[in-house]
């Protein structure tokens, strides 16, 4: 009986002393992790857009490498973190794989957007698929749902199966501003809601690759053997293309600051648009920022 | 003697308290979500009239317009094809568990289906992804993409079968033996003592069971979003045929706001949030009705 008593308080001891111990846990825990840098280490933090993450990462592993005493941490998000996380601070370098929309700038009066690079989208289609480029009023059509058959376009008799993103990616926004435009009337003209939407390049990728005759587009980066890119207006879809011009859907991929960069966030940025960078840039298969 | 007495009644009023404490937060942590769901919408609530946010079905954020209806009709339609295609089995399941199956079969079966409500619905999307919609797209309908109702209702159906086979099953356990054993006695058969007696006095018990999988069903997020195809449309059938609409793609509630989030900008963020308060409601619906189900039982 005595026994059992004790052991009733020690385990009740254990949970108290457990509870007690959480809250005093934290604080002891905390500068450990501040301090790890030591004295002289700097972090610069990122957060935003999936099709910037990699590129960003890319840069900060040779960054860290030449600057030992950096430690820079990339989160992805999507570009809405981006724009967010910039805002409130909880990044020092927000990334935004589009333009920052007027609501985001009146908002924001303060926030700046410095193009690191730029970007082709491609079109993409299942390999089965016998077309090899449209123009881009048709690539707009087809996304609108006036060309449902890629019988139309020469190819088999067969339902065009669309693929896109969810609204307020900033490659559907990317791809609304470059591909689709705006009517006579000034509105815009919108993605058949018949699509199928799926929510990050990968994911582009993989429904296309799998779908027969579907048709999506993608961050050039993205792109690989498992799908077929098509020309538009007799030009491919490379990164050379895009670069000289020739390729016309391209788009600007921004990293954002509160005010002008500043310290070692503007170091940073500095040595991205410097050639070193830029190298890194082009050989990553992104275009230059000029 | 007198000391021990009270040091075990100390020690019971302290344990007492302790889960109290516990009690307490796990009510408090709720109380706050739903405080802070609901402080989120209010921007989006205040702004676009209640009738644009039910009774329309276009759903186009970054152009203002923010109709939710289709996304409602999607996630009821795929919860009632999963009930449809779920239900039979789990009742099936939890008859052969609780009545039929001798006890080497039901220790086997019992764990195999918890051990499926334990799989990651991310798992189950992959599956979904990978072999089902590739198999309904076999299918030949013009306009058929494999992506849709049908791929997640069957994904759908899989997830709500741990959940209602465990209740369902142990609501017939609970039926009393001397029921089975009346029937018997009078000359029916198992088959006919279990449609027409045990199935019948466990019923509030099932009902309760389906109940919870239908909320369950209305939760589940990542696997749709992996089948479903994620275009906000009214679904409707792809050819004469109304059983088509089963081949049209939809988009959860859910699915809403888990692919979207990450992208929203102020108001499009705040109308997310009010589709966390639409799903809030419905599943405190959903539970409240289970619960004066399973309460009603009782007495």
């Amino acid at each position: 009986m005595r026994r059992l008593t004790l052991f009733t308080v020690l385990m009740i001891a254990a949970i108290v002393l457990g509870a007690c111990a959480q809250p005093s846990a934290a604080p002891t825990q905390a500068p450990q992790v501040t301090k790890a840098p030591v004295a002289e280490k700097v972090t610069i933090s990122l957060a935003g857009s999936t099709t910037v993450q990699p590129l960003a990462e890319k840069l900060a592993g040779e960054y860290m490498k030449a600057n030992q005493n950096v430690m820079i941490d990339v989160k992805g998000g999507g570009s809405g973190v981006g724009v967010k996380s910039a805002v409130d601070g909880t990044a020092m370098i927000g990334m935004a794989s589009r333009a920052l929309s007027t609501e985001e700038k009146t908002a924001n009066p303060d926030l700046i957007a410095t193009v690191i690079a730029r970007d082709g989208i491609a079109l993409i289609v299942n390999p089965d698929v016998n077309v090899e480029g449209v123009t881009l009023d048709q690539a707009r059509d087809m996304f609108m749902g006036k060309i449902t058959n890629w019988k139309e376009l020469g190819g088999d008799d067969q339902m065009i199966v669309l693929v896109s993103r969810e609204e307020g990616s900033g490659t559907r926004t990317a791809f609304q501003e470059m591909v689709m435009k705006k009517d006579k009337d000034g509105k815009e003209n919108l993605i058949s809601d018949t699509a199928i939407l799926q929510s990050s390049n990968g994911a582009i990728l993989t429904t296309v690759s799998s779908t027969p005759y579907s048709l999506g587009y993608l961050s050039m980066g993205y792109l690989d053997n498992s799908v077929k890119a098509l020309k538009i207006n007799d030009v491919a879809a490379t990164e050379e293309n895009a670069a000289n011009g020739a390729y016309s859907v391209v788009r600007p991929l921004n990293f954002l600051t509160r005010g002008q960069p500043a310290g070692d966030a503007k170091a940073f940025i500095d040595w991205i648009l410097s050639d070193a960078g830029q190298t890194i840039v082009k050989a990553d298969g992104y275009i230059a920022a000029k | 003697m007198k000391t021990m007495r009270q040091d075990r009644f100390i020690v019971d009023r302290g344990i007492k308290y302790i889960l109290l404490v516990f009690a307490l937060i796990s009510i408090i942590i709720l109380f706050l979500i739903g405080l802070f769901i609901f402080r989120q919408s209010l921007p989006a609530l205040r702004t676009i009239p209640l009738s644009d946010i039910f009774l329309k079905t276009e759903w186009r954020p970054t152009m203002d317009r923010f109709g939710i209806l289709a996304m409602i009709v999607g996630s009821v339609m795929v919860t009632i094809g999963a009930l449809l295609l779920g239900v039979p089995l789990a009742i099936g399941c939890a008859i052969l568990l609780a009545e039929v199956a001798p006890r080497p079969v039901q220790e086997f079966l019992r764990p195999a289906v918890q051990l499926l409500g334990g799989i990651p619905s991310v798992i189950f999307g992959l599956f979904g992804m990978v072999v089902l919609v590739p198999l309904v797209r076999q299918i030949k309908v013009a306009g058929n993409t494999g992506f849709g109702l049908l791929s997640a209702s069957i994904v759908l159906a899989i997830m709500i079968l741990p959940t209602i086979t465990t209740i369902a099953e142990d609501a017939i356990r609970a039926v009393p033996q001397g029921f089975r054993n009346g029937s018997l006695a009078l000359g029916a058969t198992k088959w006919q003592t279990i449609t027409q007696v045990v199935l019948p006095s466990a019923r509030s018990g099932i009902v309760a069971a389906i109940i919870l999988g239908v909320g369950r069903a209305l939760g589940e997020t990542m696997a749709m979003i992996m089948v479903i195809g994620n275009s906000v449309i009214m679904p409707k059938p792809l050819n004469g045929n109304p059983f088509t609409i089963w081949l049209r793609q939809a988009r959860t509630l859910t699915g809403s706001i888990a692919t979207e989030i990450n992208y929203a900008a102020p108001t499009h963020e705040s109308m997310l949030f009010v589709i966390g308060v639409v799903l809030f409601i419905l599943i405190m619906i959903v539970n409240v009705i289970a619960r004066s189900i399973i309460r009603s039982r009782k007495h």
